[in-house]
């Protein structure tokens, strides 16, 4: 069998101004980062033939959840596209990339812009954030999924989340101090990126002296919202050979779903979604978790990058806590360096197209001081919690 | 000292359907009901017009015995919406006639300290008005 993604690689990667609160249009965003990742393919906007982006427009959310649909940017960018995808119900927020991936391997676009524009710093304000669905006013019921969860004041992925956490530290014994790490590494990196938004440092201390958001998640298990745009080109294998950049190839990608998508009808509370992605990237691929240099995990919240960890097989399934304890396996001179730019619990919340964006920029050595040492050949981006799960396998070999 | 969290001023309620009603209107009857495939008896949850097992058609409302089990908790203490003021309890419970049969609901009548996961409990209704029962739960002897 052909492993298809493979005719796809990545040309050039572009990232907007990233800020909390900048008060900016989400579509200048946008446009910054569209047209900084088509210079960097070498390209210019007539050879854009694919636009791919999630959750699209037309998407209800908490305020600035979607900065940009696919028809903003054909629109505002004048682009003649043959091919193009966008809207929520993919394989997270990374399957508008492996969507594109499969565009380009079956002849339907040859480089396809992906982006993916937040803007909810600004537009949530100085206020406290509001929980998904609770903004309908007085006579507003409940429907869908959200009937199940909102009578019960569970209004947020904060709390659905938190209790997989839970129940993950009643199977194996996780601890709250090993949970940290994912937060103190992200840090730690977040340091190092001038365009991270926490860089300050952040201890034990600060971290479990922070108010508590839902047990066992306290404020530094939580991500922070950001304004931001970040874009990536996805282009034919064949046509990319002579563009500006070495490309990136892309070895495999997971976008499997085989239990029930919910954040609670999930069959075993200690995984997500995310399990099943990771279990399909392996099955197409002779590499090993052993060959991955650099690791770049959603971290909407903590938990759920300790359980990508798990499910891509960098640690056994439950052995999540004693794997991050300490930190140093995931240090960026560790074992396998984690979330390098600071993750979204630091860097700010892209909504997984940071990580992408990140494993790019470490594949082709261009991280500057968070830069992983000893030239990083092979990286893993992953995207998603609950319901949604996504991960790219990349290699520059 | 034994603090159990509050319990809600307002709540927001389900939209109740032809579909859902048996669920959210039979605590009115005190009974917790789940539709069930008559083919194969499965009860199936969120209601769904097949079912997930058989694929059969011919699906009921039926009660249970509003025993389950604690699978998991959260004790909230971010304010999420207006007159629902934190800390409250949210928890997954399995109902005992079933694996697999799930809800979330949130756990009352039991102070936080006193949580276990695994810890068998019971249903009780919360009267909220429109006719909506809601299922929440209370620790129950073993």
């Amino acid at each position: 069998m052909e492993i298809l993604e493979r005719r796809a690689v990545i040309t050039g990667i572009g990232q907007s101004e990233v800020g909390r609160r900048l008060h900016r249009d989400p579509l200048a965003l946008t446009a910054e980062a569209c047209l900084a990742a088509i210079d960097d393919a070498g390209l210019r906007r007539e050879d854009i033939n694919g636009l791919s982006t999630y959750p699209g427009g037309m998407v209800p959310g908490a305020p600035g959840f979607t900065g940009a649909g696919c028809t903003e940017v054909q629109d505002m960018l004048r682009l003649e596209v043959d091919w193009y995808n966008g809207g929520p119900e993919q394989p997270g927020q990374l399957g508008s990339v492996i969507n594109a991936c499969a565009a380009v391997a079956t002849g339907l676009a040859t480089h396809v812009l992906c982006f993916r524009t937040v803007w909810e710093a600004t537009a949530q304000g100085g206020g406290r954030r509001a929980g998904i669905g609770t903004s309908g006013g007085k006579g507003f019921r409940a429907s869908g999924f959200m009937q199940w969860t909102l009578p019960f004041g569970a209004a947020s992925a904060a709390n659905w989340i938190a209790m997989f956490a839970q129940r993950h530290f009643h199977e194996y014994g996780t601890t709250r101090e090993q949970l940290a790490q994912i937060a103190l590494n992200a840090r730690k990196n977040a340091a190092l990126n001038p365009k991270a938004i926490y860089r300050e440092p952040l201890t034990m201390e600060d971290y479990l002296g922070a108010r508590i958001i839902s047990t066992p998640f306290g404020l530094y298990d939580c991500d922070v919202p950001a304004d931001g745009c970040t874009a990536v080109i996805v282009s034919r294998a064949e046509v990319a050979r002579d563009l500006r950049r070495p490309p990136i190839r892309v070895e495999a990608t997971g976008s499997a779903l085989r239990g029930r998508p919910s954040w609670d009808q999930w069959d075993d509370l200690t995984t997500m979604a995310l399990r099943d992605a990771a279990a399909m990237l392996w099955s197409r691929t002779d590499l090993k978790p052993a060959d991955v240099d650099v690791a770049e995990l959603y971290d909407g919240f903590s938990f759920i990058a300790l359980a990508w960890l798990e499910a891509l097989g960098f640690c056994g399934k439950g052995e999540g806590g004693p794997f991050v304890e300490g930190g140093a396996r995931i240090a960026r001179d560790g074992e396998i360096p984690l979330n390098t730019q600071g993750g979204q619990l630091s860097a700010g919340r892209l909504h997984g197209y940071g990580f992408l964006h990140e494993a790019c920029v470490q594949l082709w050595g261009e991280g500057g001081g968070r830069q992983v040492a000893g030239d990083p050949q092979v990286a893993v981006a992953a995207a998603g919690g609950g319901p949604l799960g996504g991960c790219l396998l990349l290699t520059r070999r | 000292m034994t603090d159990e969290p509050s319990r809600p001023r307002s709540r927001i309620l389900p939209l109740v359907t032809p579909e859902n009603e048996h669920f959210w209107r039979g605590g009115a009857d005190g009974e917790l009901r789940f539709l069930r495939c008559r083919a194969c008896r499965t009860f199936v949850h969120p209601p769904a017009p097949v079912c997930p097992e058989c694929l059969s058609f011919d699906l009921a409302p039926e009660a249970v015995s509003g025993r389950a089990e604690l699978l998991t908790f959260t004790e909230n203490h971010q304010p999420w919406i207006p007159g629902f003021d934190p800390p409250y309890l949210v928890a997954i419970v399995e109902i005992e006639e079933q694996k697999g049969l799930r809800l979330t609901t949130n756990l009352v009548n039991c102070a936080t300290e006193d949580v276990r996961i695994g810890m068998p409990v019971r249903v009780v209704f919360e009267d909220v008005g429109d006719g909506v029962h809601l299922p929440l739960f209370e620790p129950a002897e073993d």
